[in-house]
């Protein structure tokens, strides 16, 4: 890249140009990724996607509960896939911010989540049912929730 | 001055290795922060991903509240959520292409492997739009349960997302014409292929959480 | 289903007619007479003194993080009147509705008062005086030039005004929301409100909360990226700190309550049923997902406040603070623990014993960092040498009120106990006790403390002084009656009481709030004042105090540049440590300093927000869909426009830092 091309630059901040700008970490336009990444990252997000939906449409387990948790362990997988291989994401980027901010949102998306469900699924049991049906939430695993409606 | 204060200040001068003079308290030239784009850019992928998260919730909530309407076992079409998905996935991998070429400073090939990321977005849209328009025939409209509010906004926010996605292409694709691979420019494809990738991520929670566990009987 | 109008709505104007303009109540005709004069009159000084083109160049378009920071400020100043006049109207409404005394406002008007008044205070009061206040100091603090980003800084506090404006609008167009600050449905729900308050409220507050969670991102990388060399995250000052995890909260929390208001707005507009009575809908799940913001919320306002009380308390005690890394570290925690306790604000709703408990419990929990914080400051001023300026005046007041406060919030999070206190005047108590003890004390401490800086001038401190006792009286004599009526069963929200026993300290109360207006009023006469005798006040020194970090190395004002030479840090407290060391200040050498350029495409994308916003609130569909696209279409444009910087030439540095010389060489 040359001066001239730097000129143009909306948040550089480097007047002289951007020699080398493959190896420059300070302006923002480092990229790590590679064509062998790019192709595991795809094979492996293509596996991981047609196993589920095998086992959805080929009615392979018997049980909706182990369907369900299975399918659920594949898209946490084929997530942690794409986080790496195709965001390229590792401790080392932007000084391990971006991992930070990253494990930072998993918490509280797993804490809304969770929790939204939780407190719900409570509320419907304890509350009059919902004209639909609402009480037939899946209370989370590790709550066990009296299985007829009590009274608090 | 107190005790504790001449204490303190001891302590400090303990730790300081270096005396007084010589030491530097600015510097003497032009200071260079590092770029902040791309780590801002993130952070409002990471803000996003709370959007999704209160959506999801909903789903969560709502996603069996049928109201005596159709459930998602009655609905769901698993081969178009499969060629969708698949969709996306191709239009990932082509992004991916794309920054390879991008990296090689090879204009236009970057430019013809994001003309092909476009088009598998269109495509995944153009089928999103069909299956929605086939539901809504169906009389499955977005007000006939809570179920199906959830569904169509869990889904259509994501829609709203690659649209966003297929117009920034664009205009982007615009921008590289003209200027050609600027370090601005760079910057921002980077950035686009985070959010082409997030609404990846979003995907498979998608065709997972609401389309096969929505399946099930 | 669709949501059932009332009228026919035209095609042209959607639901806007004659009818919108409330010309038949004399209250809101006086306060629109008032309003225009004034505009009008603030409209011809300008035009008068040929400011126009100033206000454009230097204010409107400027991306300078100071201007903006005072602009927020301006912004929670002038809506805190708006806030507090809602506020007088309350205690003297229910200071006077009893046995059968209807008072003077129909309880229509006086439903869109308390729901505008809590709107109002949080989010464009509070919440512009905390950013405000953070856009002005994180950068000066870790020794930048500016934020990451300073064109989105521009856009977000636009964005900011542009919700305050809507707002605003609704007290001379059409009507507020009836539905209390945070319109939970069903009653915000299309059938019980069909007027145009509740899309006053929701799209106010999207357009703002825009804003609020870029302006949070931008923080959060101008702390992460542009701290100066020698600043690891243990030296950074403690208000960066308090400023980072805000910011963190902002970027979390936000998308959450703009995700729920869409929702809502869905069900109005659309008739989704997500949280309607029909279909399967849930109206608690609005109730859990907009305190799943709201309680985060809190800590946002709350954090900078802490961070600015524990800057005063070093300076002014003349110490290092106490336990810094303690200081970090509890307000890391407190940053991940707020979003684990947000069901405690509807302990009621039903959910049962076992959730109960968990959230009482981490309510409690949460109460020890903040206990930790009480104690840090405590003992920094323990043998320090206090010095009593109206700053630090602000803290102690703080500390002692705020402790009250936290104190009958620890009541609250016991959930039998909130059973009984649930939607009533102790929890109102509770939470002004906390807001008002806590966020505006600390907003107050650090306008004291920082106004020098930013304006090259102290206040006056006489009418400060006034204005601290009045405020901190007349909260006492506000809010303890509450407390009271609280315990006795009274309910919030109402405008009319039967039982006149209680009418004593509804009285009292309202006294109270007269206390707060003389605050208020002093307040604005200290900053007239202080304008006057600007040249009596003034600092040479840009070192008033004899403060101990960054920001206080530069002039007052800072140039616009910040610093002439980037700092190199070597210690938490980086400016007591220079001072100690006999820095010298360069006097020469200054090269050209790389700067982003102004742009007014901020302000202009605020403007076509608000007008979009206006469409949607009226149903007036085409400038609703015109809007939308050229909000695209001028946010594409601003992309194509790649020249954002220019450099101050040195000779303009040269001149700025003489001028700084011959100041300080006078005074010495």
């Amino acid at each position: 890249m040359t001066a001239a091309g730097a000129s143009h630059d909306a948040h550089g901040h480097d007047p002289q140009g951007h020699d080398a700008h493959d190896h420059d970490p300070h302006d923002g336009t480092a990229y790590h990724g590679t064509m062998k990444h790019y192709l595991m990252g795809f094979v492996l997000s293509v596996i991981l996607t047609a196993i589920p939906f095998w086992i959805i449409m080929g009615d392979v387990f018997r049980s909706p509960v182990t369907a369900a948790v299975v399918v659920m362990v594949f898209a946490v997988a084929q997530i942690f896939v794409h986080m790496v291989y195709f965001l390229h994401m590792n401790p080392r980027s932007e000084g391990g911010w971006n991992m930070l901010a990253a494990i930072f949102t998993i918490v509280i998306v797993v804490i809304t989540l969770s929790g939204s469900m939780w407190v719900m699924s409570h509320l419907h049991q304890n509350m009059a049912p919902m004209p639909a049906g609402g009480h037939e939430m899946a209370p989370p695993p590790a709550t066990p929730v009296p299985a007829k409606p009590s009274h608090e | 001055m107190s005790a504790s204060v001449t204490a303190d200040i001891a302590a400090t001068d303990a730790a300081m290795e270096a005396p007084t003079p010589g030491r530097d308290f600015y510097v003497r030239g032009e200071h260079h922060p590092e770029n902040g784009t791309l780590l801002g850019f993130w952070l409002y992928l990471m803000s996003d991903c709370l959007v999704f998260a209160v959506l999801f919730a909903c789903y969560g909530v709502l996603g069996r509240s049928y109201a005596a309407g159709p459930s998602g076992a009655d609905l769901f079409d698993l081969k178009l959520v499969a060629i969708n998905t698949g969709f996306l996935l191709a239009s990932s991998i082509t992004y991916g292409f794309a920054m390879l070429e991008m990296q090689q400073n090879h204009k236009g090939t970057t430019l013809f492997w994001l003309f092909v990321t476009g088009c598998f977005g269109a495509s995944f849209l153009a089928l999103e739009l069909y299956e929605f328009w086939h539901l809504i025939h169906e009389g499955a409209t977005p007000q006939r349960s809570a179920f199906l509010s959830s569904f169509f906004t869990l889904v259509g926010t994501h829609g709203l997302h690659v649209t966003f996605g297929c117009v920034w292409l664009v205009t982007l694709m615009v921008q590289v014409v003209k200027h050609g691979l600027i370090p601005a420019n760079r910057r921002r494809l980077i950035c686009l292929s985070m959010f082409w990738h997030f609404l990846d991520v979003v995907w498979i929670g998608v065709f997972t959480f609401v389309y096969l566990m929505g399946s099930l009987a | 289903m669709t949501p059932a109008h009332q009228a026919p709505e035209s095609v042209l104007f959607g639901r806007l007619s004659l009818e919108a303009i409330p010309y038949h109540e004399p209250i809101l005709l006086a306060t629109f007479a008032v309003a225009a004069l004034g505009g009008i009159g603030v409209l011809a000084a300008v035009t008068y003194f040929r400011l126009w083109g100033w206000l454009w160049r230097d204010w409107i378009t400027s991306i300078d993080h100071k201007k903006i920071g005072i602009m927020y400020m301006i912004l929670g100043l002038i809506m805190l009147l708006r806030g507090f006049a809602d506020a007088l109207m309350m205690r003297l409404q229910q200071a006077i509705a009893f046995g059968g005394a209807e008072g003077y406002l129909p309880p229509h008007h006086y439903d869109q008062i308390f729901t505008a008044h809590g709107v109002i205070m949080i989010f464009f009061v509070a919440m512009p005086f905390v950013t405000g206040l953070m856009n002005y100091l994180v950068p000066l603090q870790i020794g930048a030039r500016d934020v990451a980003f300073p064109f989105l800084n521009n856009f977000s506090f636009w964005m900011t005004t542009a919700g305050a404006i809507l707002v605003m609008l609704s007290l001379f167009v059409g009507e507020f929301a009836t539905t209390g600050w945070l319109a939970y449905p069903p009653l915000s729900g299309i059938y019980s409100s069909p007027g145009v308050g509740v899309d006053y409220y929701i799209w106010a507050l999207q357009i703002a909360g825009v804003g609020t969670t870029l302006s949070g991102v931008n923080l959060i990388a101008t702390i992460v990226k542009m701290r100066a060399p020698g600043m690891t995250m243990m030296r950074m000052p403690i208000f960066t700190w308090t400023s980072l995890c805000s910011n963190v909260l902002i970027v979390a929390s936000f998308p959450v309550l703009g995700a729920t208001l869409a929702l809502l707005s869905l069900d109005r507009y659309v008739g989704t049923n997500f949280f309607t009575n029909d279909l399967g809908g849930s109206a608690m799940m609005y109730v859990n997902l907009i305190w799943i913001w709201g309680h985060p919320e809190v800590y946002i306002l709350i954090l900078p406040a802490f961070g600015v009380f524990s800057e005063v308390t070093a300076a002014f005690c003349g110490k290092r603070l106490f336990g810094y890394a303690s200081m970090v570290y509890a307000t890391v925690v407190i940053t991940i623990l707020s979003y684990l306790v947000w069901l405690h604000h509807f302990f009621t709703m039903g959910s049962g014993a076992s959730v109960n408990s968990f959230f009482g419990i981490t309510t409690m929990i949460i109460s020890i960092p903040t206990g930790a914080k009480i104690f840090n400051w405590l003992f920094t001023m323990y043998k320090g040498r206090i010095r009593f300026d109206l700053p630090m005046m602000w803290t102690v007041s703080f500390m002692i009120t705020f402790t009250i406060g936290g104190m009958t919030g620890v009541l609250l999070a016991v959930p039998p106990a909130d059973f009984v206190l649930h939607n009533s005047l102790f929890l109102i108590a509770h939470f002004h006790n906390v807001i008002i003890g806590g966020v505006l004390f600390g907003l107050f401490a650090g306008i004291y403390f920082w106004f020098p800086k930013a304006f090259g001038f102290r206040l006056d401190p006489f009418w400060g002084k006034v204005s601290f006792w009045c405020w901190t009286v007349g909260f006492y004599v506000a809010f303890m009656p509450l407390y009271v009526l609280g315990l006795m069963g009274v309910t919030r929200r109402m405008s009319k009481f039967d039982d006149p026993s209680l009418q004593i300290w509804f009285v009292i109360a309202a006294i109270g709030a007269l206390m707060i207006l003389c605050g208020i009023a002093a307040f604005l006469m200290q900053i007239f004042v202080s304008i006057l005798r600007r040249e009596q006040l003034k600092d040479t020194t840009g070192d008033p105090w004899n403060a101990r970090t960054l920001e206080w190395s530069t002039s007052s004002p800072p140039p616009a540049y910040n610093f002439a030479f980037t700092p190199i840090v070597h210690d938490l407290d980086a400016w007591w440590d220079m001072k100690r060391r006999d820095y010298v200040r360069p006097t020469e050498g200054f090269i050209p300093i790389h700067m982003p350029k102004n742009t007014g495409a901020g302000f202009v994308l605020a403007v076509i927000a608000t007008v979009a916003g206006f469409g949607l609130i009226w149903h007036i569909w085409w400038l609703a869909a015109a809007g939308f696209v050229a909000l695209v279409a001028t946010a594409i444009v601003h992309t194509f426009n790649y020249k954002r910087d220019f450099h101050i030439p040195a000779s303009e540095v040269v001149e700025t830092e003489n001028a700084r010389t011959r100041l300080l060489a006078a005074r010495a």
